[in-house]
């Protein structure tokens, strides 16, 4: 059963029409990559799953249940988590109160050894838990744009171009931590201009182009694929 | 201060810095000749700074629910001075029912407990519905819409309260307890005064931990700062943001009362319009949306507005100066205007917020 399926879905931003029925599947466990050029859909893709938008046709079914006119808050307590684009950490927040936000739908008991948790993960997070968030480095928002979207306990993880903008040192780190959390049971659907290196740790791949799926295989045919490696993997 | 530097000379510039060098002589030239003359002493100074402070905590009160809603939805609700009447007007039917059943009397602190729940709850109320119906269905429109509404739900609320409870003034009964002054030397401090700001520094330590320590005030703060992602949070937006209003509402509602015990007489469905603008004025005062900077801004339009009129204007020899102090108020929301947009202590607003 597919944790996850996006069937057909028409997205448009205004009378823009930028998603003309986009299909896909997420099975529980998988790591997933959307890969493809600016304006390609991979965001809007991503902000219709996670009920930021809503799709004008077709369904998003999250565990068999259609969940495309859910409220983005909503499909936080189902499980959803997503971290956006340009990270969004709430800048005038502490650390410490970012990651308080993360777990904002739990009452259980449970969060404060998850917050030890992320401290474990990031422990550069621990040394800054005071400090507000908009003084943190790029890298450092990553971290902590991605430890809060964990602390609300997610089954599925959405991340929006995680390696935007970092240092080419930082974007390893990011791609080990993003294994390191699929390898705890978390279902990723990773949104990727980097292709190289979403491909290297994902299953499977979906290209879009101008808001459709291209080409769909797993993650080695598409490393091998003669159109990926001239267009996103600079391979000629 | 001056730009000796620029590149052109610019008539708006040279304005601004003739207009500041005229205040600046007018007020140094005012208090010179106030303090020189002696005509006030010590003592009746430190009593116009207490009683500034004591309106000045008031106006905090209110100014904080422009500044909160502000923060969260970048919206001036001009109807909040019809919040706060609608609860300081409500509650004096509660005062006189305490006060004739004796009540007020045996029990003060906690008749006045009761009475400023009461009124908290009945702002409360108000400030919620006028979210709900007035300005929840105008999200996302231009701004100059809200703003329109806000005038139209001020004059609504207004004749509503005339219409229940006529257009009669009405007064709080006198509290035995907060009559008197506490003298310390030749200063006498009225009791009601030290109530005042003593409940009000209450309430706004209560605000500062419900949005500095509990789960709800960050949230509050997280929806400020980024709507979106607060909903990625499992934050429903909706719901923090009528909050807000109610938050804003019972801290209006709670100054009905306090000012109620201040200034006994004055209570009618016009009430909330001066008040209303002039904590309208603290907040900008102090930085809009700056929860801090509206209560800096309160207190210090009220002690502006005390001790203003007596050092400056009667040492210009402006006659009636005490009754001037409305144009005290004015000009500081004009002054701060021209000079420090920002407020006291607020950010320089960034173009997505100006």
């Amino acid at each position: 059963m597919a944790l996850l399926e996006v069937n057909d879905i028409h997205t448009y931003y205004g009378n823009i029409h930028a998603l003309k029925g986009v299909s896909f599947e997420v099975d529980t466990g998988e790591i997933i990559a959307l890969i493809g050029s600016n304006g390609a859909g991979k965001t809007t893709t991503l902000r219709t799953i996670s009920g930021l938008m809503e799709p004008r046709e077709g369904a998003v079914y999250y565990e068999d249940e259609d969940i495309s006119n859910t409220r983005a808050d909503l499909l936080v307590s189902k499980g959803i988590s997503m971290v956006p684009e340009g990270r969004g950490v709430f800048a005038k927040l502490t650390v410490e109160e970012n990651l308080d936000m993360g777990a904002y739908i739990r009452r259980d008991s449970g969060i404060k050894d998850d917050l030890a948790g992320a401290f474990e993960l990031f422990p550069r997070l621990e040394e800054r838990k005071k400090q507000v968030a908009g003084t943190l480095s790029g890298g450092e928002q990553q971290m902590l744009a991605i430890a809060r979207a964990l602390m609300s306990k997610p089954r599925l993880l959405l991340l929006d171009e995680p390696s935007m903008g970092l240092a080419p040192v930082l974007v390893d780190g990011v791609f080990d931590t993003i294994q390191r959390i699929a390898n705890e049971g978390v279902t990723i659907l990773l949104v990727e201009q980097n292709a190289h290196m979403a491909l290297q740790i994902a299953d499977r791949g979906y290209v879009l182009q101008s808001g459709e799926v291209a080409i769909s295989d797993t993650a080695a045919n598409l490393q091998q694929n003669e159109t990926v490696q001239k267009t996103y993997l600079g391979i000629d | 201060m001056f730009k000796w530097k620029t590149d052109e000379f610019s008539w708006v510039d040279f304005t601004i810095d003739i207009l500041r060098i005229l205040i600046v002589l007018g007020v140094v030239v005012g208090a010179w000749n106030t303090l020189s003359s002696g005509r006030i002493s010590f003592a009746q100074w430190v009593n116009l700074f207490a009683a500034g402070l004591s309106q000045g905590s008031i106006y905090a009160l209110i100014a904080l629910g422009y500044t909160l809603v502000y923060g969260i939805l970048l919206m001036i609700n001009f109807a909040h001075g019809e919040v706060f009447m609608a609860g300081a007007f409500s509650t004096v039917f509660l005062a006189e029912a305490l006060n004739r059943t004796g009540f007020l009397n045996e029990q003060p602190l906690l008749a006045i407990l009761l009475m400023i729940m009461f009124a908290g709850l009945v702002s409360m109320t108000v400030a919620i519905l006028l979210e709900r119906v007035a300005y929840r269905p105008l999200r996302g429109s231009p701004r100059l819409v809200p703003l329109i509404t806000a005038i139209g739900a001020s004059f609504f609320l207004q004749y509503t309260f005339r219409g229940l409870y006529g257009s009669g003034f009405k007064a709080y009964p006198q509290v035995r307890i907060l009559q008197g002054a506490i003298s310390i030397g030749d200063i006498n401090i009225p009791v009601v005064q030290v109530f005042v700001f003593g409940s009000a520094l209450v309430l706004m330590l209560g605000l500062y931990w419900l949005v500095e320590r509990t789960r709800v005030g960050k949230a509050m703060r997280a929806v400020s700062e980024n709507k979106e992602v607060a909903r990625l949070m499992g934050i429903d937006i909706d719901w923090v943001i009528m909050f807000t209003f109610g938050v804003g509402g019972f801290l209006a509602g709670s100054a009905g009362v306090i000012n109620g015990m201040f200034r006994p007489q004055g209570v009618n469905f016009f009430m909330g319009f001066i008040p209303g603008i002039k904590a309208f004025t603290a907040a900008v005062l102090g930085g809009i949306g700056n929860i801090p900077g509206a209560m800096l801004g309160g207190l210090f339009l009220g002690v502006i507005e005390a001790i203003g009129p007596n050092l400056v204007l009667a040492g210009l020899g402006i006659p009636g100066a005490n009754q001037l102090k409305d144009v005290i108020a004015f000009t500081m929301l004009v002054l701060v205007l021209i000079f420090r947009p920002q407020g006291i202590l607020g950010e320089r607003l960034s173009e997505q917020k100006a």
